[in-house]
């Protein structure tokens, strides 16, 4: 067998499709809530996850992020919520946009929808679309909440109400089918959100992650802290012989030999598996940058 | 530039985050948090 194959980054990146899953179980364990049609109420639920994962998915283990944000800011007492942000700072910083990579159930789940055969679409013109995250993030999950408000000083969860197609496909559809009331209270919200879903669905088909490149406001915010992650992209430069072979395999429409710490970058590893001299590896740790610069020829051959 | 003050940019932040976090469970908001995630949400599963 060939050793280099064998390294931890390239174990990471060919094993990926088993800790998405295992990270979708983890982020939903209570499955038998499904058959009981009510959602976990244990403490765990005070503690976010780090993926986009309703909360009022019968299995949530814990508390999506987004959404508690949100209620946060839109309740009367709170403006700002110094925990989550404190939270998604941490995981920003440790982890970085290897969380959509790894760790989101919703990331996961359009890439099994990608796998359905059909004729697959570049997203590389698309690359302005990708600025649209950031003002859902800005608008719909920080100001909205907090500015629109009723008239005891409550805001809505905007993004959670008129956008996530999370807490459509994981709540309600499943509680609906367990629970008569909830059935019939469904309507033209539900309709909405559910033609968001089915739409994102549908577009994951065709393009490869759609909702994380162009709408997740979680996605936007550990896109913000890709730069300052602890977890990276490191290319090699004594070792790369610019073939092209890692902008070829990326569905990101990232060039990772020239900005490793791309705001794009999703850490899934496909570019660390198909560089044919190992250039590429993931790194972890303080001050680590991406690039090992070009030296000169004569320092490549001294390493 | 940056890459001599990333290790401190990156110190600096895991330090801010554990101080909120910290913050903010002393203030009541992982309550606040607990007291939304434990009810079903209306709003996310398009009832409003």
């Amino acid at each position: 067998m060939d050793k280099r194959k064998n390294t931890a980054s390239h174990l990471l990146a060919r094993f990926r499709g088993l800790i998405q899953a295992a990270a979708t179980l983890a982020t939903n364990i209570h499955l038998p809530n499904f058959a009981k049609g009510g959602i976990y109420q244990g403490a765990g639920k005070a503690v976010c996850v780090p993926g986009l994962n309703c909360y009022s998915c019968p299995a949530a283990s814990g508390a999506c992020p987004i959404g508690s944000f949100q209620s946060v800011v839109g309740s009367s007492k709170f403006s700002f919520s110094y925990y989550v942000t404190g939270t998604l700072i941490l995981i920003g910083v440790l982890l970085g946009r290897f969380v959509c990579g790894f760790l989101c159930p919703f990331g996961w789940l359009q890439e099994l929808f990608h796998k359905i055969p059909s004729k697959k679409l570049s997203t590389k013109k698309l690359k302005p679309l990708t600025y649209i995250k950031y003002a859902v993030l800005l608008f719909a999950v920080v100001l909205l909440p907090v500015l629109v408000v009723n008239d005891v000083g409550m805001g809505d969860p905007f993004f959670c109400k008129y956008i996530c197609p999370q807490g459509v496909l994981e709540g309600a559809i499943p509680l609906s089918i367990m629970n008569v009331g909830i059935r019939s209270a469904l309507g033209k919200l539900f309709s909405w959100k559910l033609a968001i879903l089915i739409v994102v669905a549908v577009l994951s088909v065709l393009f490869y992650r759609p909702f994380c490149k162009w709408i997740c406001p979680l996605g936007a915010f550990y896109a913000l802290m890709n730069k300052v992650s602890l977890l990276g992209i490191r290319v090699d430069h004594c070792k790369c012989v610019s073939c092209g072979k890692c902008v070829k395999v990326c569905q990101m429409d990232v060039d990772v030999t020239r900005t490793p710490d791309h705001a794009e970058c999703i850490r899934c590893g496909k570019c660390v598996g198909a560089c044919p001299v190992d250039a590429i590896s993931f790194r972890y740790g303080l001050g680590l940058t991406g690039d090992k610069p070009a030296q000169s020829t004569q320092a490549c051959e001294n390493k | 530039m940056f890459k001599a003050i990333k290790p401190v940019a990156q110190v600096a932040l895991l330090i801010v985050g554990v101080a909120m976090v910290g913050f903010g469970i002393k203030r009541g908001e992982a309550d606040a948090v607990l007291a939304k995630a434990i009810r079903l949400c209306l709003e996310c599963i398009g009832i409003g």
